[in-house]
């Protein structure tokens, strides 16, 4: 009696604050240590940023000094005019890097949300083999697959269009494996109501697993989008008409040391897609939570 | 009996056809992009390969090579397995720390925060930062502040000198181990119902970390589980950092890994058979330790 009336008091405790067992001091620590940590972490970037407005004379400086004394935008203005005066025109790279980026991506998440789902869930001949195949598959080391794959291209037809990137993107073991993770824990009563109220499995997919596992769609967003954006063709294209952006700041680059601000320039913009995405997607996760917290 | 059986498979393979359509558009691409490439990578590790002329079947010979008069080989190997053993475990705890402590922040600041800690992954070659910051010079910031101290009087060849490269190059894969693994770990804490912490708080759990330990790892152990083997196969298959900041080769091979051996093989002196047999050696090494993790994770993954 008097223990459940202790129970009783201590729920009520907790329902009047938002906080269960959290102390400032722990949380000044937390605060502490994870913003040390991101300033570190922070200096590449912040390095990649200055490294842009700086004229050409700081750019050779040595020692090499962290921050910008005189920042200019002339980098940027020239990454500008060189981008307009290409052989092939720039929004052509543009275009060929958006596409794969989006066809990859987009293409990932649904072709490995749909074979998640039935080796997270499902009971067949074979799940557990295909699963530890997957993880298998992640330990080969890639820097060997090279004359392998591009054998498998050529046999393909598949070199020097963009398919050689969009396919191999679809089938990344990282991206299966993460959603495999997310989807073991969607609570398989839901599922088994759902089944028994005539929903069929790409439907039950559709309607209950895919909001839940949002936080591991968005995760593999962030990444994919950004490997594909990074992509410079894995050596698989040779039409200057189908090279990507990546490959069109290369050349920039290429053009010689006194292009080297300019390609600083061209680094911080190529940047900016992912670091959006980024908080698109973080902003999302976050609002799952907000979802499943208030159902029991 | 053994026909029943066969019937009773057939029977359950007929009844699953849906997990199988399901499964199909995936593993068909899987097969063809991955599984083919590293079948063919695997039997070339058995065959004598200059990429020029056609493969000759040489058995066991390259493995012989490799591990009887390779000398390089077994520097590598002592030096991948210091590297993988310190930065694999260290990286991870850390990782699960920071995605701990970041999970507590709330707003803006916990995204820019994950922002910041994740970007040396985005930007894929963060590690020049630290070329600037051990430079063997006096330059460099690290010999500047140390001298500048008095802690030593003249500059080190942190990136030279045999006995601290290594070190130098695990400090830089620790940094950098925030990849996808801590954004699923961080992702995975968002999916813990807050019941459950309600309910561990009546149950007498009294401060974060018994909430962390006692609550929220049990819950997230798929997650757990997939940070390890991303953390597993990122510290055995480091090369890049190597060779962007030790050289290549290294000083007395001193930064030399497994990888940078493939690479030396398969783009320098073209003998990919070699590479292929150290890359099945190196699949074998890291099975061993797949093995042991699974183990670690069995019964809380549900697999």
């Amino acid at each position: 009696m008097t223990q459940s009336a202790m129970r009783k008091m201590k729920w009520r405790k907790l329902k009047s604050g938002d906080r269960l067992n959290r102390g400032i001091g722990g949380d000044l620590l937390v605060v502490v240590f994870v913003g040390a940590f991101a300033a570190f972490s922070s200096l590449p970037l912040v390095f990649a940023i200055m490294h842009s407005f700086k004229p050409l004379s700081e750019l050779f400086l040595f020692p090499p000094r962290f921050f910008v004394m005189e920042p200019t935008l002339a980098n940027y203005v020239g990454l500008f005019q060189l981008s307009a005066n290409m052989w092939v025109p720039f929004n052509r790279y543009l275009f060929n890097s958006l596409f794969i980026t989006f066809a990859g991506s987009f293409g990932q998440i649904i072709v490995a949300s749909l074979a998640a789902y039935p080796l997270a869930k499902h009971v067949f001949p074979g799940r557990i083999a295909l699963n530890q195949l997957v993880v298998f598959a992640l330990l080969f080391s890639t820097t060997v697959l090279m004359v392998p794959s591009y054998v498998i291209m050529t046999y393909l037809g598949l070199v020097d269009t963009h398919l050689a990137i969009i396919l191999p993107a679809m089938q990344r073991t990282i991206g299966l494996f993460l959603m495999v993770s997310f989807m073991y824990q969607v609570p398989t009563d839901t599922i088994e109501a759902a089944r028994i109220d005539g929903c069929n499995e790409f439907g039950i997919l559709w309607r209950i697993v895919m909001p839940v596992v949002k936080p591991a769609t968005m995760t593999m967003l962030i990444f994919a989008f950004q490997e594909l954006w990074r992509s410079t063709g894995d050596g698989f294209i040779f039409t200057e008409n189908l090279k990507t952006l990546p490959v069109a700041f290369a050349q920039i680059q290429a053009g010689g040391v006194a292009r080297a601000g300019v390609f600083a320039a061209a680094t911080v913009i190529m940047m900016i897609p992912p670091i959006i995405l980024f908080f698109f997607a973080q902003h999302k996760i976050i609002e799952t939570m907000a979802y499943s917290g208030v159902k029991g | 009996m053994v026909k029943t059986r066969k019937v009773s498979l057939l029977h359950q393979m007929k009844r699953s056809w849906v997990s199988y359509v399901m499964l199909a558009p995936f593993f068909t691409l899987f097969f063809i992009f991955t599984v083919l490439p590293i079948l063919s990578s695997a039997v070339l590790g058995f065959t004598s390969f200059n990429m020029l002329e056609t493969p000759r079947f040489v058995g066991f010979n390259n493995f012989r090579h490799l591990l009887v008069n390779d000398d390089v080989f077994w520097i590598a190997f002592r030096n991948t397995m210091i590297f993988a053993l310190v930065t694999g475990p260290l990286g991870y705890v850390l990782m699960v720390f920071l995605a701990w402590f970041i999970n507590e922040i709330k707003g803006i600041l916990r995204t820019i925060l994950t922002l910041l800690i994740y970007a040396p992954s985005m930007m894929g070659t963060a590690f020049f930062i630290w070329f600037i910051l051990f430079s063997p010079d006096a330059h460099g910031y690290i010999n500047g502040f140390l001298m500048r101290w008095n802690i030593i009087h003249e500059p080190i060849e942190w990136l030279l000198h045999p006995d601290y490269v290594l070190g130098v190059i695990m400090l830089v894969q620790i940094w950098i181990s925030m990849g996808v693994g801590f954004l699923a770990v961080l992702a995975g804490f968002k999916t813990v119902d807050r019941t459950y912490y309600e309910a561990a708080a009546l149950d007498g759990v009294r401060n974060r970390f018994q909430e962390l330990w006692h609550v929220t790892l049990p819950l997230i152990a798929p997650q757990m589980f997939f940070a390890a083997i991303m953390q597993l196969a990122g510290s055995f298959a480091v090369w890049e950092i190597s060779v962007n900041l030790a050289g290549f080769p290294s000083t007395e091979y001193a930064a030399s890994t497994i990888v940078t051996h493939i690479v030396d093989y398969a783009q320098i002196r073209y003998e990919l058979g070699m590479a292929s047999a150290l890359a099945v050696i190196l699949f074998i090494l890291m099975l061993v330790i797949n093995v042991g993790l699974r183990r670690m994770f069995i019964n809380k993954v549900g697999n």
